[in-house]
């Protein structure tokens, strides 16, 4: 199968759901001329020139108000923000309108925009761009959130994400993009609210999403080789709609769950994975259900200090033995 | 999606000549000579920041000032004693200019405890409410509400300071801005927007970001005072030009939009190639004939105000204060992991005046 990267895999997705698709758009800051600020959309504007693929001024609120506005009209727009930090700009346009509409229209109208970008810390970019508003985004009925973590599910989801009616919001993560896998030629899709399996185990279930998936597979390999402990691994892939079914399998065959992501801990998708898990399996468990976040803070910009703030391979297989406790 | 453009309507008068504006013409040979100084002195700074970034000691965006160095300190050199200042990202040349040291400047930078935010903030983020410089924004627009409201809280507390608001080109189209905007014509506030326009934000250059013939004409919508400085490299005519809406503030709370033509020579941040939006030759052009320091050290040059021996001195003190400030940055140590959680609640901080109850911090 060939292996290409997670951005080129994004890129795929958006190419081909543009030539399927007339009233696909690509929009955002500096995607068209200069290629994207992380690249993720070079080369469209030169293949599919400037109604597809659009620069805008920096104008969060108007730009996403206006694709809201558009795919009321039928229009799909995919709107890049270039940090997903930059969110909250737009927040009364991704909240109040995108959100509501199909509610208060009382069905009658439709918001089918995908509202991408990396939303992560660990580039020392500071407290205002390493926003991880999963949760947040999460909590508001109407609105789905996905998060991919590897090249295989960014170009499957992408594609379902567009090709929804609701409004989905997308969440990339910048040292995601150059890392590489294997995905097959053409079409396929990943549904939203799948989880995933990546890697059976007994012993726990380390749930999470993002890049905390590929922390902890490599945390389920050290545990294994240090402890002789079997982790098994599930990717969540999309949080809102929510695979409560694999969770739960999960818990029921290890009896024991580590949930491991990178946003803060109040409220955060950890917080109500457990709160799931304890409602439904509560019998299954042989330990509380355990969470590891970043330290509660707003991101600290010092580099060395930036990796003890985030979720590392260290900090899950010291939760791990801790749950196993 | 082009624009039509009509020609920005001229603001200056014929014969406007800045170094015989009154406000230049009283200044003495160490007058002159500090503000020549003072830009030299970010351009050093910056250059070894540059240095240490492509060494990986610099994590994160690096944002150079370079080529706008008259803004800041012409702006600056005008300020009283009562005046506040707040800017965006690109914020090295504010903050040398009210006088912040290169060695905790340089500290920030490198992500370490000795640095003006104890290494939370970065580049980006610089603070010194001690000299009156509210930030260093990461948001862009973010800071220009700010700004409003150090003008609304100088004119509640009856002193006689206004506020002034740096933001780029690129920053004008925010909502956020035209709010600002609003309110500040509609309630008097002493406030200066300042529009560094470079040209560009990022790779989109301003014809294919903003509507209107000119960024600073956008005021004329809130009846707002407004002004556009062509030669912002010449330190002296930002001096006069920003003195006068600055009177305005003082003396009638008026606040105004000042649009200063101006041109980064870097890319965006250090991250940027800076190969796909602008001519090699366009910032060749640029340096050659509008660079703020050679046309500030040519004119006092010509006036003998400056030798070659003071050139000399300044650039050597320049470039020793930088390279101090690179080894004090690598010899101070890193913020602790207690230190992350620090900083966040006043409450926390000051544990025996705390007041509310309860849990703060989670995990
Ligand atoms: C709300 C928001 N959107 C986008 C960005 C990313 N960004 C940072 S700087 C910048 C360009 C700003 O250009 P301009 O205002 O002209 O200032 P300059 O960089 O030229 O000083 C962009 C798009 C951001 N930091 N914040
Ligand atoms: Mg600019």
């Amino acid at each position: 199968m060939p292996v290409i990267t997670y951005r080129e895999a994004l890129r795929a997705a958006m190419s081909e759901e543009i030539e399927r698709d007339p009233n696909v758009v690509l929009m955002g800051e500096e995607v068209a001329q200069f290629n994207g600020a992380y690249k993720v959309s070079e080369g469209m504007l030169a293949k599919y020139g400037p109604k597809r693929i659009v620069d805008t001024p920096i104008s969060e609120a108007a730009f996403i108000g206006m694709g809201v506005g558009a795919a009321m009209l039928g229009v799909r727009p995919v709107m890049e923000l270039m940090f997903f930090s930059f969110y909250s700009v737009a927040f009364d346009q991704i909240f109040n309108n995108a959100a509501n509409l199909r509610y208060m229209s009382g069905g009658l109208v439709n918001c089918p925009i995908v509202i991408r970008g990396p939303a992560n810390g660990g580039t020392n970019v500071g407290a205002t761009h390493s926003h991880t508003p999963e949760s947040i985004a999460a909590y508001h009925p109407g609105i789905k959130v996905v998060v991919p973590s590897t090249a295989y599910d960014a170009k499957g989801l992408m594609k379902s994400a567009i090709r929804d009616n609701d409004p989905v919001l997308f969440m990339e993560n910048t040292l995601l993009y150059g890392e590489s896998g294997e995905v097959p030629d053409g079409e396929y899709l990943v549904p939203l609210g799948s989880a995933k399996v990546m890697r059976e185990g007994a012993d726990l279930s380390i749930i999470g999403h993002g890049r905390a998936i590929q922390l902890a597979l490599k945390s389920a390999d050290l545990l294994k080789e240090k402890h002789n402990i079997s982790a098994e691994v599930v990717d969540l892939r999309s949080i809102r709609p929510l695979d409560e079914e694999t969770i739960l399998a999960s818990v029921r065959k290890t009896n024991r769950a580590l949930y491991v992501e990178e946003s803060k801990p109040f409220c955060s998708v950890g917080a109500m994975v457990a709160a799931i898990i304890s409602d439904k399996a509560f019998d299954h468990l042989d330990a509380p259900v355990k969470r590891l976040t970043s330290i509660d803070s707003p991101a600290i910009y010092s580099m060395p200090l930036e990796k003890l703030q985030l979720p590392s391979v260290d900090r899950i297989c010291q939760a791990a033995l801790e749950t196993l406790k | 999606m082009t624009k039509k453009t009509t020609p920005a309507k001229k603001t200056q008068v014929a014969g406007y000549n800045a170094r015989q504006a009154p406000i230049n013409a009283r200044l003495g040979h160490d007058e002159l000579i500090a503000l020549y100084r003072d830009m030299v002195r970010i351009r050093r700074f910056e250059e070894r920041c540059l240095r240490s970034y492509q060494q990986g000691k610099i994590g994160g965006f690096l944002h150079l000032y370079i080529g706008q160095e008259s803004i800041a300190v012409g702006c600056v050199s005008v300020m009283g004693q009562h005046d506040h200042i707040i800017t965006a990202y690109r914020d090295h040349g504010h903050a040398l200019a009210v006088g912040m040291g290169m060695n905790e400047m340089m500290a920030e930078n490198y992500g370490k405890y000795t640095g003006c935010s104890k290494g939370k903030g970065g580049s980006m983020h610089y603070f010194d409410p001690t000299r009156n410089f509210w930030g260093g924004h990461g948001i862009v627009g973010g800071q220009i509400p700010l700004g409003v409201g150090l003008a609304y809280a100088l004119k509640y507390k009856g002193r006689k300071g206004a506020a002034l608001a740096f933001m780029g080109d690129g920053a004008v189209n925010q909502g956020a801005v035209h709010e600002s905007y609003n309110l500040a014509a509609l309630w008097s506030l002493p406030v200066l927007f300042v529009i560094e326009n470079n040209g560009y934000s990022m790779g989109t250059s301003q014809d294919r970001s903003s509507a209107g013939p000119s960024l600073a004409e956008r005021a004329e919508g809130y009846g707002m005072n407004w002004d556009i400085i062509e030669n912002g490299h010449d330190v002296l005519e930002v001096r006069d030009r920003v003195a006068a809406a600055l009177k305005l503030a003082h003396e009638q709370s008026l606040p105004s939009v000042l649009e200063i033509r101006t041109y980064r020579y870097r890319g965006h941040s250090v991250a940027d190639p800076d190969t796909t939006y602008r001519d090699k030759k366009e910032i060749e052009d640029y340096k050659a004939t509008k660079d703020p320091l050679m046309f500030c050290q040519n004119q006092l040059l010509a006036e003998k105000v400056l030798t070659q021996e003071i050139i000399a001195k300044i650039e050597e003190s320049a470039r020793a204060e930088a390279e101090t400030s690179a080894q004090f940055a690598e010899a101070s140590p890193f913020p602790t992991a207690d230190d992350i959680q620090k900083d966040v609640y006043w409450e926390a901080d000051n544990p025996a005046d705390r007041k509310s109850q309860g849990a703060l911090f989670f995990s």
